[in-house]
């Protein structure tokens, strides 16, 4: 499955790196494996392990919860969509990621981290029982599983591309190295990698955006070139690629009004809140912090770095539809030979492409680690979270119970190989999706969005029963299924087409779907079955909670730019400014 | 190492200061030594103009880079990470303030 990219010669690579460029990773390489053995001596315990002793400062943690996403789907399918869409891509961060993040940190994070839960599952455990929280924490694991393998495919193409090194071995060696750090340091290397490569990354893709500016010719030399070259070939009107509303080729419905309603609710609402707010990979950085303000700060900490990603991952993407030839033929409807992949230039190969245009040696080395980096810190992630809940969810609350804490950490790492094998074979399976972001999304869909829904109503409304729980998320998730079986192409050739919506929007329709659904069935079954005693209920229901535990008491005598809801209140502003402006 | 700092708005804990384990030293040692390297290709090697439009890119990121990694490092300087030197029990977190 993965063979594809091994018929291209190893002498025929993508990239000419120099000693300088591979002087650059090696040094990273170093870092890395460095922080694996620093954190590993301070590992002592199973809590320091999966939520690094909760010892986290506010602004670590918030560059490690962006950080965590900042990986494949964020870096190259960005840049990707940023090529074939142009602006309206910026919907996945202004309108996509932020407002849910403030209401995670603004709303949701003192149940979180009051509740001294160690996992998001672990939440669904303590609110509803074991139905829920088996169906959460399965469906999590699995998920993880399969993205830390996208990871894993991204990560093996571009060393393929760069070193032209078959795919399996590059895969290999990929994992290989994640495993190494996060064996050896748990959550607190995953973390302090995280932040180490938020970093490497912007000194990567800022100076590249930069020089690709400098050489179109400016923002309006970008927006002469992509009118020129727009509307040939399937590529959509130049209107369209410079404004990010109605954005109908991204959302792929026709009626601008829609269009609009599929994004705010589609994407804006189901689909980020879903994200954001319940999936554990992002809330198990929030809760490895230090206090209960520290932790509601992280995501919005997150929000201020997170809304400027686009102007390093997407306007890249644009440039590289004007700058590289490879790129702008096939927008105008043409077909390259090559690519990372092997089988032909893709939207996915728009960053390598300009890197390699662009760059001069020594830059070019240091661009790659910070890819590379991104990668390889988004399947730590990913395996960082899926260890912790197959530790403590699955085998400590199910399989074998009550063995003593050094039992499980050693689960926990066991785990960690485990997971990291399984990702090997799912690269595979990723390597046969033209487009990851399609995929992602759908996968996202039939996750989170109605767990989002199980969660919200559950933490503010007491009646909600346990059978309610696992019956809305059962639903709410078959029901996406049922949708993309039925849109044109969610599932590729396997989909029937008999709803007409393609492309992104048939994924919005998915996610609506299953929060739809949830939310009903929850509603109706709550009102037909018995609800949990009100005592069982403090800590995880806000009517049921004394307001103290909600909020930290040494928080009010911060200065405004420490304190949570100015801080919110100040990003809400700013994304709403951006909105506007583009 | 030893000293003892005061970092917490007001009340005075014993302890030693991370030091080069502060992720703050971490992150700008290593843009301090990317930014050495880039300025050095940027002085010495071909600047590859063709590719970039004119510009010295490594030259100028490198600066840019070394920049950045004197503020991490400063920043960890003034504002010391402290460790407590009794080790603390699992479910009472130490407290690290690093603002």
């Amino acid at each position: 499955m993965a063979g594809s990219g091994i018929t291209v010669l190893a002498t025929d690579t993508l990239i000419n790196a120099t000693a300088a460029d591979y002087l650059m990773l090696v040094i990273y390489f170093g870092f890395v494996v460095g922080i694996g053995l620093m954190a590993g001596r301070q590992v002592s315990g199973s809590l320091d392990f999966f939520l690094s002793g909760r010892s986290m400062p506010a602004w670590v943690t918030g560059l490690a919860f962006i950080s965590a996403n900042l990986g494949a789907v964020e870096i190259m399918g960005m840049s990707a969509s940023g090529a074939e869409f142009g602006i309206p891509t910026v919907h996945y961060f202004w309108i996509g990621a932020i407002p849910a993040m403030l209401f995670l940190g603004v709303v949701m994070m003192p149940f979180y981290y009051g509740s001294k839960v160690r996992s998001v599952p672990e939440f669904m455990l303590r609110r509803f029982g074991p139905g829920a929280h088996l169906v959460n924490s399965l469906s999590f694991a699995i998920a993880q599983l399969l993205i830390a393998g996208i990871n894993l495919y991204l990560l093996g193409s571009i060393v393929h591309a760069m070193l032209g090194w078959p795919l399996w071995v590059a895969l290999i060696v990929a994992a290989a190295v994640v495993l190494s750090y996060i064996t050896l340091g748990g959550l607190k290397a995953a973390i302090y990698n995280e932040v180490l490569q938020f970093f490497v990354i912007v000194a990567a893709l800022l100076p590249l955006t930069l020089l690709g500016l400098h050489k179109v010719g400016g923002w309006n030399g970008l927006k002469d070139q992509l009118t020129a070259a727009a509307g040939k070939g399937g590529a959509a009107p130049a209107a369209e690629q410079l404004n990010s509303w109605p954005g109908q080729a991204l959302s792929g419905i026709d009626s601008s009004v829609l269009s609009v309603v599929g994004i705010v609710f589609g994407l804006g609402f189901v689909l980020s809140f879903g994200y954001w707010t319940t999936n554990f990979v992002e809330v198990q950085r929030a809760m490895a912090s230090d206090s209960i303000s520290s932790a509601r700060k992280t995501p919005i900490i997150g929000a201020f770095p997170k809304m400027f990603i686009p102007f390093i991952t997407i306007l890249p993407g644009m440039l590289a539809a004007v700058l590289v030839t490879e790129i702008a033929k096939v927008k105008a409807g043409g077909t390259v030979p090559g690519g990372s992949s092997g089988s032909g230039v893709t939207y996915n190969d728009s960053l390598l492409l300009l890197m390699r245009d662009l760059l001069p040696n020594g830059l070019l080395g240091l661009a790659i680690a910070g890819l590379l980096a991104a990668f390889m810190a988004g399947m730590a992630a990913n395996i960082s979270a899926f260890n912790t809940v197959l530790s403590y969810d699955l085998v400590g609350d199910y399989l074998v119970k009550g063995r003593d804490d050094a039992y499980y950490l050693r689960v926990g790492r066991i785990a960690t190989v485990g997971a990291t094998v399984i990702a090997i074979f799912t690269a595979g399976l990723a390597a046969n999706f033209s487009n990851i972001m399609t995929y992602l999304q759908t996968l996202f869909g039939f996750f989170n969005a109605p767990l989002f829904a199980t969660f919200i109503l559950g933490m503010f409304w007491k009646r909600m029963s346990a059978t309610a729980g696992w019956v809305g998320l059962v639903s709410g998730t078959l029901s996406a299924v049922a949708v993309a079986f039925l849109s044109q192409d969610a599932f590729g050739s396997l989909s029937t087409g008999t709803i007409p919506v393609g492309g992104q929007g048939a994924a919005f329709l998915a996610a609506s779907t299953a929060f739809v659904v949830d939310l009903v069935l929850s509603v109706v079954v709550s009102l037909v079955t018995k609800p949990k005693p009100a005592a069982e209920l403090k800590g995880l229901v806000y009517s049921e909670t004394p307001r103290e535990d909600l909020v930290d008491a040494h928080e009010a005598s911060y200065p405004w730019y420490r304190r949570t809801l100015p801080l919110a209140g100040v990003a809400l502003v700013m994304v709403i400014a951006l909105n506007a402006a583009f | 190492m030893s000293t003892t700092t005061n970092t917490n708005g007001g009340h005075t804990k014993s302890g030693h200061t991370a030091g080069i384990f502060d992720i703050r030293n971490i992150i700008g040692g290593l843009l301090g030594i990317y930014g050495v390297i880039l300025t050095l290709l940027g002085v010495f090697a071909d600047p590859q103009e063709d590719k970039t439009g004119g510009v010295n890119a490594n030259l100028w990121a490198g600066i840019a880079l070394l920049v950045a990694g004197a503020i991490f490092i400063a920043w960890a300087k003034l504002r010391p990470v402290v460790v407590p030197d009794e080790v603390e029990h699992e479910d009472e977190p130490a407290h690290m303030d690093a603002h």
